[in-house]
């Protein structure tokens, strides 16, 4: 068992797309959003977009932890890596993205120490290994990341490690799904549930979708035949008329997500009044910061920050593309001023994000019909 | 970065730490247990992400899941073949 070739068999695919076909309710426009960039990715990688009937549409959703950190969070970061003594670490892509005066790579370019790491905990040692410098974590994603970085804040506190800060910039997935099914520019028929942060959070907190919204949910994995299942799974639903959270994932995902994780969580971070999202404006009660007792590892405790609201660079559509509202080949500077080598917008540098996604893998017109 | 990969553990290196080597995708890497329940044991798969083993991959669920496609293959191989053998129809 390798968890990864064998949900990838094209003759399954095929068979599943096959019954898809079969499956869909006659004469209807189905429009599924993808929550997660992961999937977003899965999906032009192995060219699922292409098996999929006429009539069905695939949305692309907020769930790219990278893509909706706004412009100003950004400069926040650029200004917290060039303070003095400090050694700025973040996840890789997050170097890349623009600020309104340059990303942390131009930051780096013009004397800060800034530097990539692959886990919370390589900045932790980090610190350890340089006691005499401050070490920063710029701490980025939903559900699914936020344990990693609670574990790393309370690693330091039992091993008295106090020239470390987080940079907290932790988002829930619940409030912008609310705020997008809460839209009226935008109609969706299902959701396909981002399966890692439900490993986190379970299936559980997606039931106001179904309840309240009626509409069916399905949380998906990551392979291949996960995803074409998953979407079958809701085209059955809407085709017998129900709406319902269904788990497909069931390898990792359980309805109560992961105890442990939520409790790293729940003792360390607490609400913010609201958080500033790319594209969706502010959303109370969105984003994580740290609690008062770990205000010693707390970036925005220990430092200035500046705190101040960016608007996105003049030609961006990031946001309608977060929102699913443009396909990413809509916007004007996609492919030409925007590509993943010099991005625009947030969207471009992740591999999570739809821009990103469309230009590898040659998406750059509308499917034909 | 928000992608979860399936890794083996292949080595406990510090028990009281909860820090163990796992293989994800050829290359080995020290990851933390620190989120999953109980003493990780060499041999299981886990799902790791930035660094973490975020819990457990479940193999009975795993071949369930397979099954069901499977069958899922199956059934419309079997209608392939029925269409097929039922030669244009009638209209
Ligand atoms: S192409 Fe670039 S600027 Fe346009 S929406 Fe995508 S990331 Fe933003």
């Amino acid at each position: 068992m390798r968890y990864v070739d064998e949900f990838r068999s094209g003759e399954l695919a095929r068979a599943l797309a096959a019954e898809l076909v079969e499956t869909m309710p006659p004469g209807r426009e189905l429009a599924l959003m993808e929550v997660c960039g992961g999937h977003t990715h899965a999906i032009y990688k192995h060219g699922i977009d292409e098996l999929l009937p006429a009539g069905l549409e695939l949305v692309h959703g907020p769930g790219c932890p990278v893509c909706v950190i706004p412009v100003g969070r950004v400069d926040d970061a650029v200004s917290l890596a060039l303070e003095p003594n400090v050694i700025f670490t973040t996840f890789g892509d997050m170097m890349r993205v623009p600020g309104s005066k340059g990303s942390l790579l131009d930051a780096r370019s013009r004397g800060a120490d800034v530097r990539m790491v692959y886990s919370p905990l390589d900045a932790l040692e980090l610190a350890r290994a340089n006691p005499e410098r401050e070490v920063i974590f710029f701490a980025i994603g939903f559900e699914t990341t936020a344990p990693s970085t609670a574990v790393t804040v309370l690693q330091a506190r039992a091993q008295g490690i106090e020239n470390f800060t987080i940079f907290c910039n932790h988002v829930t997935i619940v409030p912008p799904l609310k705020a997008i099914l809460d839209a009226p520019e935008l109609r969706l028929d299902g959701l396909i549930a981002p399966g890692h942060v439900s490993t986190v959070i379970g299936s559980h907190p997606y039931d106001f979708i179904a309840s309240e919204y009626g509409r069916p949910v399905v949380v998906a994995g990551f392979e291949p035949l996960d995803i074409l299942q998953s979407v079958l799974m809701l085209v059955r639903q809407l085709a017998a008329g129900r709406a319902e959270v269904e788990n497909q994932y069931t390898r990792v995902v359980r309805e109560q997500g992961n105890p442990r994780a939520l409790e790293a969580i729940e003792q360390t971070m607490e609400l913010r009044e609201s958080f500033e999202w790319r594209g969706l404006g502010s959303i109370p009660k969105s984003g994580l910061r740290l609690r008062e007792e770990f205000a010693v590892w707390d970036a925005e405790h220990r430092y200035n920050v500046p705190g101040v609201s960016v608007p996105d660079h003049k030609a961006c559509q990031c946001g309608q593309v977060l929102r699913g509202l443009v396909k990413p080949w809509e916007c004007k500077v996609f492919g030409t001023a925007c590509t993943p080598e010099s991005p625009i917008g947030t969207c471009m540098v992740s591999s999570e994000g739809a821009c990103a996604a469309y230009y590898h893998y040659g998406r750059n017109r509308p499917k034909r019909a | 970065m928000c992608l979860g990969i399936p890794a083996q553990i292949v080595e406990i290196v510090d028990p009281r730490a909860k820090t163990a080597k796992a293989e994800i995708g050829g290359v080995r890497r020290i990851v933390s247990c620190a989120l999953l329940e109980g003493e990780a044991q060499v041999g299981e798969w886990v799902l790791v992400h930035v660094g973490f083993a975020l819990d457990r991959l479940d193999e009975e669920q795993a071949r369930e899941t397979l099954q069901l496609l499977s069958e899922m293959g199956e059934a419309y191989e079997r209608e392939q073949a029925q269409i097929r053998a039922s030669g244009e129809g009638a209209a």
